[in-house]
């Protein structure tokens, strides 16, 4: 019997639950607020039994919201509602309207964001938070090395790397990013984001228009691959900053990519030759006898989708025929492999149902 | 090979050697679809009044309530949910600035008021609310560079372009807002791999993409796609366990049935993936017992990926479901009803 696993619960919130809690209704400096309980409409939708304590603070919530109370007891209370569901994100507004009312220390409210977001990094409402915080502030000085320190628990944090990347470019603040991309892919040369970070720095500061610049980083991405060839990051990344010049006319790249071959196959190194081949096609470049291109690009296509990516073989039929039809010198190509004719936009294809 | 699995963090079997990330299904997963099981979990779903994840996600209620009632439309069960206190629900959810909130109580946001006017289409009762005011919230959310905030707290992401103009769709007003704008920051999104990020220059994810996609078809631009890259990309989202990804080097996820397979659809290269391979995935996704679909074999089922489950088995044609549209997510009838015929590609 396989075991099934709960996801997204936080222990933390669990334990809260089970210890011993004073309740905000019993508390004699919340006398005067009549708790207001959970009202789904005049029928409601569901019968909603919440834990006891979970009633109480969010019962004393609504209360609070009613009366548009703007205290330091409600902004304590927000931060016991968030200890309880910190995707709430009504009760994260209602603490950024407190923390503007009552004029709150914004260094300690970077400490308490600190905090919740180690605690709970994949959650949208805590990054949007620490980034109005970091604006009311106007102080990005910590956010690097927070979010790197995020970044070294899941280096793939997409909240955090769209938190990075705006303080980069709301305060230009470039300096050293190249370094720690490297420092990234160093660990992890899979790491699709920081490929992806890598492109951003670039684009943003020196561009790839410089050939010095473009070089670099042709004969880093190969670097990388020759340590780890099936790496679609890096193949994508070399596809991406090559593709305005063309894959076809870069000096010595076909010799390069060709010479991996032996070592470092993979079907990535197969399509970027597919790639390659194309554009020599479609450039009509005098380097390459164009029947003998075509031919090799065929048996690439070929070779992966009956052999190296047979998963994706209806593409790899896709590209032959295209090459075919738009390079070849015969009639166009009508195989048994082709798609099925296109449908109609509001019907599915048919498929045969459950054997 | 055995000696080449071994158990990941969360339970299930990953490949060694390989150096794929993937999952392994397991023999005795489920291999048949179980659409009455589904339907008996969903029309179950919130009344185990006790249930902690069912409270814990009362911030999402709309949205929660929008994919149980679109598994169940898609299932033909629809008339076992309860449209009048639904309904009610919805009218108690909109605020005075037009803005529709996840529930009771809660602040207005257009994640939730997208949820809202689906869930109205779906039971043909978009009047119910203020249909005026939703449209000017909407169109106040636009910025100056033609992005969407959610709110009025400015978080800035290409999901809700999408749900702006989703919104605006089924209300027939698109209109309103800046459009050449709003496809100008939607292209800017547009990544060195063809794909999409949530805002300029974040990293292609599967999600985002479907987004930007369905944002370009109700736009009318999708020529703006560079489909072959875009279709290659999300192809390679299939693992060899017939699942998909978000993003290079993560773990299959069901859910991705939907972002993935939907913007295949719209860009018209559906047939790039092995529906037969990705068929079984979904399939073994589901738990017999309760119902219901999980983000991978062997874990906890949600109405999220129930939905996602059963609108990618739908993609993939299966007869036993009606047709989804892949655009927005609802099944085509209702917007041949309403009368919206986004662009696809072929």
């Amino acid at each position: 019997m396989h075991s099934k696993r709960l996801k997204k619960i936080e222990p933390k919130q669990f334990y809260n639950l089970m210890c011993l809690f004073f309740y905000f209704r019993d508390r004699k400096e919340w006398a005067d607020l009549e708790p207001v309980p959970q009202d789904d409409g005049p029928n409601p939708v569901v019968k909603i039994a919440y834990s006891e304590k979970f009633t109480d603070v969010f019962d004393m919530f609504r209360a609070l919201l009613k009366n548009d109370e703007k205290s330091e007891r409600a902004f304590a209370l927000t931060a016991e509602a968030i200890e309880l569901n910190a995707a709430n994100y009504t009760v994260w507004h209602y603490r950024r309207v407190l923390l503007q009312a009552l004029d709150k220390d914004l260094r300690e409210e970077m400490k308490y964001i600190t905090a919740i977001i180690e605690d709970q990094p994949k959650n949208y409402q805590v990054w949007h938070h620490r980034r109005m915080v970091v604006e009311w502030l106007n102080d990005p000085s910590e956010e690097l090395q927070f979010v790197a320190e995020i970044l070294s628990q899941d280096a793939k944090n997409y909240h955090a790397w769209q938190h990075r990347q705006w303080v980069m470019q709301e305060y230009k603040l470039w300096d050293g990013e190249l370094e720690y991309v490297e420092e990234l892919l160093e660990e992890d040369v899979r790491n699709n984001s920081a490929w992806n970070q890598r492109h951003f720095v670039i684009s943003h500061t020196s561009g790839y228009s410089d050939s010095a610049i473009l070089e670099r980083e042709v004969q880093y991405t190969l670097k990388q691959i020759k340590k780890a060839p099936h790496n679609e990051s890096a193949w994508n990344y070399l596809n991406g900053i090559l593709q305005d010049g063309g894959l076809s006319s870069y000096p010595g790249l076909l010799e390069q990519v060709t010479e991996l071959q032996d070592t470092c196959s993979s079907p990535y190194l197969t399509a970027f030759l597919v790639d390659l081949y194309e554009d020599a096609l479609e450039t009509n470049s005098s380097s390459y006898d164009q029947q003998e291109t075509l031919n090799k690009a065929l048996e690439l296509c070929k070779l992966l989708a009956e052999e190296k990516d047979t998963i994706r073989r209806e593409y790899w039929n896709y590209v032959s025929r295209s090459l075919q039809n738009t390079y070849g010198s015969g009639d166009p190509v009508a195989s048994s492999s082709d798609p099925p004719p296109p449908s109609s936009s509001q019907q599915p294809d048919t498929e045969p149902s459950d054997p | 090979c055995l000696s080449l699995l071994s158990e990941s963090d969360d339970g299930n079997f990953i490949l060694q050697g390989t150096q794929v990330k993937d999952v392994v299904i397991k023999p005795e997963a489920p291999n048949t679809l179980l659409l009455d099981k589904h339907a008996d979990y969903i029309a179950a779903y919130g009344s185990k009044k006790d249930d902690y994840e069912y409270t814990l996600s009362e911030y999402l209620r709309m949205s929660g309530i929008y994919w149980g009632l679109t598994v169940m439309d898609l299932m033909g069960q629809l008339s076992r949910m309860n449209r009048e206190e639904i309904i009610e629900f919805i009218k108690s959810c909109q605020h005075d600035c037009g803005g529709i909130s996840a529930s009771t109580g809660h602040d207005p946001h257009l994640l939730y008021t997208l949820s809202a006017v689906q869930i109205l289409s779906l039971y043909d009762s978009i009047n119910v609310i203020d249909v005026d005011k939703v449209v000017d919230y909407v169109k106040g959310l636009q910025q100056e560079d033609g992005s969407f905030a959610g709110d009025k707290w400015g978080e800035i992401d290409t999901r809700f372009s999408f749900c702006a103009v989703a919104t605006l769709a089924l209300l027939g007003k698109l209109d309103v807002i800046n459009m050449d704008k709003a496809v100008g920051f939607v292209l800017s999104c547009m990544n060195f791999d063809g794909g999409f990020g949530c805002r300029p220059g974040s990293e292609s994810h599967a999600g985002q993409i479907y987004c930007c996609t369905g944002f370009l078809s109700i736009t009318g631009q999708l020529h703006q796609v560079n489909a072959d890259l875009l279709g290659w990309w999300l192809c390679e989202r299939q693992l060899p366990s017939g699942g998909l990804n978000g993003r290079p080097e993560k773990l299959p996820d069901v859910c991705y049935s939907w972002w993935v397979l939907a913007s295949l659809k719209i860009i018209g290269r559906i047939h790039w993936i092995d529906k037969a391979k990705l068929r079984s995935f979904i399939l073994a996704c589901q738990d017999e017992e309760t119902g219901g679909f999980a983000d991978r074999p062997g874990d906890m089922v949600d109405p999220f990926h129930t939905l996602f489950g059963v609108a990618g088995l739908s993609l993939l044609g299966d007869e036993q479901i009606k047709p989804v549209n892949p655009v927005f997510c609802m099944p085509e009838d209702v917007l041949q009803r309403i009368g919206l015929q986004p662009d696809l590609l072929n």
